[in-house]
């Protein structure tokens, strides 16, 4: 009954008892140390709850760099670097609409040949019919919200597992890819159209990554001291000072560093740019609206949600079409990347990737837990693997397994932290 | 008392398939009252409570509230009257911290952007009213006790002032010092002026707080009972089927509810 009262409850209630005193320190060092007192305490609670979040692939991603710096100097290179924050960007937007997917405890092994379909629809329309590039982009984008919103609608009345409907939904568009594609097995895109603009546009100047960085670290600061502000108006538990500064601190070292780098070589690139705006932006629609809270709620449990009269089948069905939307944009961005869409488009294991960079990331498989950054951090190592592998002249093979050996790694963290979750409640 | 019962069920059937779950229920709740829905297994308590929730409609059959008759097909309607329910299993989502599961479906926003602060704030001042030891508001409601999962699922029904809140086996699955703060809350409620529809296997419980006890068998009405006047054995072989000669049309017979 005591366990998790709210004495010892998480960083935002850092009331004003302070730490011991009388340590010798000056107030300023006692109410660093207080600060760093209570997040050990709430770290370690959390641990203990199973509340791990995104500290494993964080810790995974620092070993594969490492690693691979160890083994070859150029891998932390700023061209290497910014070669795989291009990279990551096809693959992590499909990632993106997984984690929606599975926030939901459901898969969807669609992805792949939507983002195939978007590719061809889009090259047909624009190479091969003279359709205006912007509409062709819409068109094809469209194409895959509607080819998720139909799975979804689908899988929200029948009530058949997600993964059996978009397994027909895999055939499916892969065939009217293939028929779309007709005859042409390869088409090459327009070396300096939009699409192709995508991935090989790079801001050179050095102000811009720059900006950027400072926009977003300015931004957080921004909204948690404005958030900070109303609580200690309303007399409510609220983050001291010294939280934010540090949370904004550790971002802004991220960020410059990673702008830092970015320049040394060609600049902030267009891609990376979109992709981290387009998770931010869906982070922020998953964490703080009503219709993110639904897909949450889902997650938890589909009879709860039913009980508490949320509108389940629209929720399904939006939360399918926002990952064939997803897959769809990932698709022109791989397409970009080679500039050409052809019959093999969206096969392989990109299907697989994505929902390896999901999970790998720190969303659950069992629904209900994760984020988008996941598919960042996922995609980031995966991709590192690929690229070190690359570098270090590792032939394929075992490429696959060591990522395969990371995501299983993955989940069996995602289902112990679940236990964990289930346990502490049974005191 | 004139004033017509908050809620009254007159003839109320319900079947799944060819099954018929209830047949002919009759049940009235008056405010500031507790009334104890009894029976074994399988005699439709849960199923009762499903229709009165909304959440699976009767068939055929009157609900009145107020004396006026109404219908509740989902569980929006149930609520808009000013019914909230407690279900058995409680249909919290484990993986929302408390405030989320409190306000779930029915979020404060501001801007357009769900309002944190807000529900956090009013989260904080409902537990303080209903319990001593208040959870951890952003922990998942899957790691707290089940103690705590109750009140949290009792403090989420109580958010829009509900008149009548129907509570499905709220003890079964706790320890006794839970149990009791459980009881003391029903008691509070009932003091508000609220009714109270409480499922309980507890004899101890129902005879500690119920003021009526209504018996289903097989999907039947088979006994209402003066909590207060009946006995236990008289309660208890009706609810086994010892005796099928209670009463089982009362309201107008029994002039005194």
């Amino acid at each position: 009954m005591v366990k998790g009262t709210r004495t010892v409850a998480d960083d935002r209630r850092t009331g004003s008892s302070a730490s011991p005193a009388g340590d010798g320190r000056g107030p300023r060092g006692r109410a660093v140390a207080g600060t760093l007192e209570r997040w050990t305490a709430v770290t370690r609670r959390r641990l203990r709850a199973g509340e791990v979040g995104s500290m494993p692939v964080v810790v995974v991603l620092a070993i594969v760099w490492i690693t691979f710096q160890s083994l070859n100097d150029n891998f932390l290179s700023p061209r290497n670097l910014s070669n795989l924050s291009v990279d990551i960007v096809g693959t992590g937007l499909i990632a993106v609409g997984i984690v929606f997917v599975l926030l939901l405890g459901e898969l969807d092994l669609s992805v792949g040949a939507i983002s195939g379909l978007a590719g061809a629809v889009f090259a047909v329309l624009n190479v091969q019919n003279g359709v205006p590039e912007w509409l062709s982009l819409i068109i094809a984008v469209l194409a895959g919200t509607v080819a998720g919103a139909v799975q979804g609608y689908s899988f929200a009345r029948t009530r058949v597992p997600a993964f059996v409907v978009t397994l027909a939904g895999l055939l499916t568009w892969n065939g009217l890819m293939l028929y779309v594609l007709g005859t042409s097995g390869t088409i090459n895109l327009d070396e300096n159209g939009l699409v192709a603009q995508l991935t090989s546009y790079y801001f050179t100047q050095d102000a811009v990554a720059y900006a950027v960085a400072a926009l977003a670290v300015g931004l957080v600061l921004l909204v948690a001291w404005l958030d900070r502000r109303r609580r200690v108006a309303a007399g409510m538990p609220h983050r001291s000072l010294q939280v934010i500064v540090a949370r904004a601190g550790g971002l802004a070292v991220i960020a410059f560093t990673a702008a830092y780098l970015l320049n040394r070589f060609q600049g902030l690139p267009l891609a990376l740019l979109i992709f981290l705006v387009v998770v931010a932006g869906l982070d922020i629609v998953l964490r703080r609206t009503h219709y993110g809270r639904q897909v949450y709620a889902l997650g938890g449990g589909v009879e709860a949600a039913r009980r508490a009269s949320l509108a389940v089948t629209r929720v399904q069905t939006a939360v399918l079409a926002v990952s064939g939307t997803m897959a769809a944009i990932g698709g022109l961005f791989l397409a970009s990347r080679i500039t050409s869409v052809s019959q093999s488009s969206g096969a392989g294991v990109l299907l697989l990737n994505a929902i390896a960079a999901a999970v790998i990331g720190g969303t659950s498989l069992f629904g209900g837990r994760g984020s988008t950054w996941s598919a960042v951090l996922g995609m980031l190592v995966i991709q590192s693997i690929a690229s070190g592998m690359a570098i270090t002249d590792t032939p394929a093979a075992i490429q696959f397994m060591i990522t395969g050996g990371v995501l299983f790694a993955a989940v069996v963290i995602d289902a112990l932290s679940r236990r964990t979750q289930e346990t502490h409640g049974r005191a | 008392m004139s004033s017509p019962p908050l809620l009254a069920l007159r003839g109320v059937s319900k079947r799944y398939g060819a099954v018929e779950v209830l047949t002919d229920i009759d049940l009235e709740i008056r405010a500031g009252q507790v009334v104890a829905l009894l029976g074994d297994n399988g005699a439709g308590k849960s199923t009762l409570v499903k229709v009165i929730s909304g959440v699976s409609p009767a068939d055929r059959g009157v609900i009145e509230w107020e004396g006026r008759a109404v219908q509740i097909r989902r569980p929006a309607d149930a609520r808009e009257l000013g019914i909230a329910t407690v279900y058995q299993d409680l249909a919290l989502c484990g993986n929302l911290d408390v405030v989320g599961n409190l306000f779930l479906g029915r979020e404060i926003r501001r801007y357009g952007f769900l309002d944190e602060m807000e529900m956090e704030r009013r989260t904080l001042q409902l537990l303080e009213r209903l319990t001593r030891g208040l959870p951890d508001l952003r922990a998942p409601v899957v790691s707290l006790s089940s103690g705590q999962r109750q009140t949290v699922a009792i403090a989420r029904s109580l958010l829009g002032d509900p008149r009548l809140i129907l509570l499905d086996e709220p003890t079964a699955s706790l320890g006794f010092q839970q149990s009791t703060e459980v009881l003391d809350l029903v008691d509070e409620l009932r003091d508000r002026g609220m009714g109270v529809l409480l499922i309980s296997h507890n004899m101890g419980d129902v005879k500690a707080l119920a003021d009526r006890a209504v018996v289903l068998r097989l999907g039947r009405n088979n006994g209402f009972f003066d909590v207060n006047t009946a006995s236990q054995e008289q309660i208890i072989s009706s609810i086994t089927g010892a005796t099928e000669n209670t009463p089982r049309r009362p309201a107008h017979q029994e002039a005194t509810w």
